[in-house]
């Protein structure tokens, strides 16, 4: 079992920064998914860790030992590529086999272990097959067992699920997990799908331009947000942001939303504006409250509802449950749950707010 | 008409344009093989039937030609053939009912021989340096690729025969002239921007992924090449050797220039083939017939590969 280690690391193409000073630690044995949008720099990340690109500056260590200089095929690394590089003329047989024939292993013991992974991720039945009769799943789990084959250190995945229909990624999502909680294998899943990361991860970094935005747990992520980069990113309808001006009420600071004020809601101080950071599910609606907004559409999703309102604030969705009846052109009162509101500086940066500070300090 | 009858697919041609297609592709089939089976019907003609008008379109054949091409001859008085020994072979046979008897091998074997070595020759070296050298194209990042890959097509952008002055000065500086060494060194330069841009095509259809994950799996990079990319490349390769072959195999004008007896490739002695009274067309019709032999049969062996490569597609994008 690998810790895979990044201290600094950057890849410069032709004057183009691809990933800038990163610093990263997964843990051995985690499940550990780079999620950004496409062109972060994710893809390239992982191809440094297997030694297939040569970082221009930065370490790389596997279980604290310097791998940087050491070419891929002695990183004892497997990759499952974006685009499944299954040879088309070998069958699925010699596919998988094909990662211990390099390593000398034995005809017997290589056989045994090839009925072994294809038992595991069921494909006994197509291994006599050629890749270019298979679908989309069944090439994923063809490069699956490419890679579990040699029970490699760690295994990295490039968006493995990309191709695959919806359906069929969620079933793959569990297998992938259920494959990992089996072996225990030190994992790094690259994905532009935060619901996927969400679904697998026992931690997410959150990648953008090349960088870093925030490390954590699913949770973490979801319920604090480093950034709004992050919060927009994460979570599907993507958590409201609501400018804010902040005023003074006998010294403690009060956020004001489009002339509402919102005393109930802790607010960050010494900053006059601040954007307020809630998640749909965190929106109540409640017909005492000075804030109101006209129903612009309503999305019915089986026991919820996704409802879209507008108001001086500019657009909000919120999360109700069904028995609301709420129609188009209606104009709810609208309340946020205290405990759920986050803020962030006019750089996008998270803010601590003055009632958690005084907690901190007291 | 059932509703099956009318659906059209946009993709599979309709059975007429089908049936029009094949017609057309036959009778183009037809006429251009004309020639050369005129050519093969004139090699087992005798002189005479040869130059007959109007061709005979029905003779009894004859290996004339073939003997003629592969052997010198001096014509005869009826008073010394008669004093001769009864001919050994069939072949002395058929020279002596024309008056003449066989001196010696001609020296067409040599040329052909000559034009097998230098052709296969270079036409391997154009591959085997091309492949090397688009694989780098394709992979690596090379300072002033672009810039290389223009140099390399510019080397096509006139006549090769335009610099034959000084490439023949420079042969016969450096003792290349006349050599079967020569020949091979310049038609592999002359082929080899041909077979390096036709490759890099072909290898950078071949997604990198390919080796890069055999690379992954503990392969070095050679390894990786030939087990992954060269096995994927076979249709470009095939198809690159068959354009190399056919020019060095058909190369004319410096052959001409270049060589004159140890080194001349057949297709600058074939038109020499001169017997009795000008021109032995049923010879020269037997060597043109021998000369087409070794592209067509180069050609066919490969064909599998090229049409595999046809049906390839196994890689989702
Ligand atoms: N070999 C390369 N040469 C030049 N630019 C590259 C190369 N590989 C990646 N890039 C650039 O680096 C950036 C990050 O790419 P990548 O790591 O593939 O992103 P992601 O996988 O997150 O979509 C992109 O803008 C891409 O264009
Ligand atoms: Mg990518």
């Amino acid at each position: 079992m690998t810790a895979i280690r990044l201290e600094g690391v950057s890849k410069r193409f032709a004057g183009f920064t691809a990933v800038d000073a990163l610093d990263l630690t997964v843990p051995d044995g985690s499940f550990f998914v780079l999620l950004g949008p496409s062109g972060c720099g994710k893809t390239t990340t992982l191809r440094m860790i297997a030694g297939l690109e040569m970082p221009s500056e930065g370490r790389i260590l596997l279980d604290g030992e310097d791998v940087t200089e050491l070419r891929a095929g002695r990183r004892d690394i497997a990759f499952v590529f974006q685009l499944f590089a299954l040879y088309p003329h070998m069958n699925v047989r010699r596919n998988i086999a094909y990662p211990l024939r390099s390593r000398g292993v034995a005809r017997a013991e290589t056989a045994r272990r090839v009925e072994e992974v294809a038992r595991m991720l069921r494909i006994e039945h197509l291994l006599d097959a050629r890749i270019g009769r298979l679908s989309g799943g069944d090439r994923q789990r063809v490069a699956l067992a490419r890679a579990v084959v040699r029970r490699p250190r760690a295994f990295l995945m490039d968006e493995p699920l990309g191709t695959l229909d919806a359906a069929f990624r969620e079933l793959m999502c569990e297998e992938l997990r259920g494959l990992h909680d089996r072996i225990g294998a030190t994992t790094v899943y690259v994905t532009h799908d935060q619901i996927e990361a969400m679904r697998m991860a026992d931690l997410i970094a959150v990648m953008n331009r090349g960088r870093v935005e925030q490390l954590g747990t699913p949770e973490e992520l979801y319920h604090r947000p480093r950034s709004t980069f992050v919060a927009r990113f994460i979570g599907s309808p993507a958590m409201n942001l609501l400018a804010c001006r902040i005023e003074q009420d006998a010294g403690d600071p009060v956020a004001v939303l489009a002339g509402v004020r919102l005393p109930g809601i802790p607010a960050p101080a010494g900053t006059a504006e601040a954007t307020l950071g809630i998640r749909p599910e965190h929106v109540r609606i409640d017909d005492t409250s000075a804030l109101r907004g006209e129903v612009l559409a309503v999305e019915y999703l089986g026991a919820r509802q996704v409802v879209t309102v507008e108001g001086p604030f500019g657009l909000l969705k919120l999360r109700a449950p069904n028995r609301l009846a709420l129609a188009f052109g209606d104009r709810p009162g609208l309340a946020f749950d205290p405990g759920r509101v986050v803020w962030f500086d006019a750089d996008g940066r998270s803010l601590a707010t003055a009632r958690r500070r005084e907690a901190a300090g007291g | 008409m059932s509703a099956r009858d009318q659906a059209r697919s946009i993709v599979e041609p309709a059975p007429f344009s089908r049936r029009l297609a094949a017609l057309v592709i036959v009778v183009y089939a037809l006429v251009s093989s004309i020639p050369l089976a005129w050519i093969v019907a004139t090699s087992f003609k005798t002189p005479n039937d040869a130059i007959a008008y109007p061709p005979k379109l029905v003779f009894t054949p004859s290996l004339e030609g073939y003997v003629n091409l592969f052997t010198a001859r001096t014509r005869q008085t009826p008073e010394y053939l008669a004093s001769l020994p009864p001919p050994e072979t069939w072949y002395e046979e058929l020279v002596r009912k024309r008056n003449m008897v066989i001196t010696g091998p001609s020296r067409f074997a040599g040329r052909y021989a000559n034009s097998l070595i230098i052709g296969f020759g270079s036409t391997f070296f154009a591959v085997l340096l091309g492949t090397f050298a688009a694989y780098a194209f394709s992979r690596f990042g090379i300072p002033l690729k672009e810039d290389l890959l223009f140099f390399i097509l510019s080397t096509r952008m006139f006549p090769p025969i335009a610099v034959a002055i000084p490439i023949y000065l420079m042969y016969r500086q450096l003792g290349l002239t006349d050599t079967q060494l020569g020949m091979i060194i310049l038609y592999t330069a002359v082929n080899l921007s041909l077979s390096v841009w036709l490759l890099k095509g072909f290898i950078d259809e071949i997604p990198k992924e390919y080796e890069e994950a055999a690379m992954v799996d503990g392969y070095s990079r050679l390894q990786a090449f030939r087990k992954v990319v060269l096995p994927q490349a076979a249709t470009g390769i095939a198809a690159t050797a068959i354009f190399c072959l056919i020019f060095a195999w058909n190369e004319y004008a410096f052959a001409l220039l270049l060589t004159s007896g140890l080194a001349q490739t057949a297709p600058p002695f074939i038109p020499n083939i001169i017997g009795e009274g000008g021109l032995d067309w049923p010879a020269v019709a037997a060597g043109t017939t021998l000369f087409l032999l070794p592209v067509m049969i180069f050609t066919i062996l490969l064909r599998k590969h090229l049409l595999r490569g046809i049906t390839f597609g196994a890689l989702r994008r």
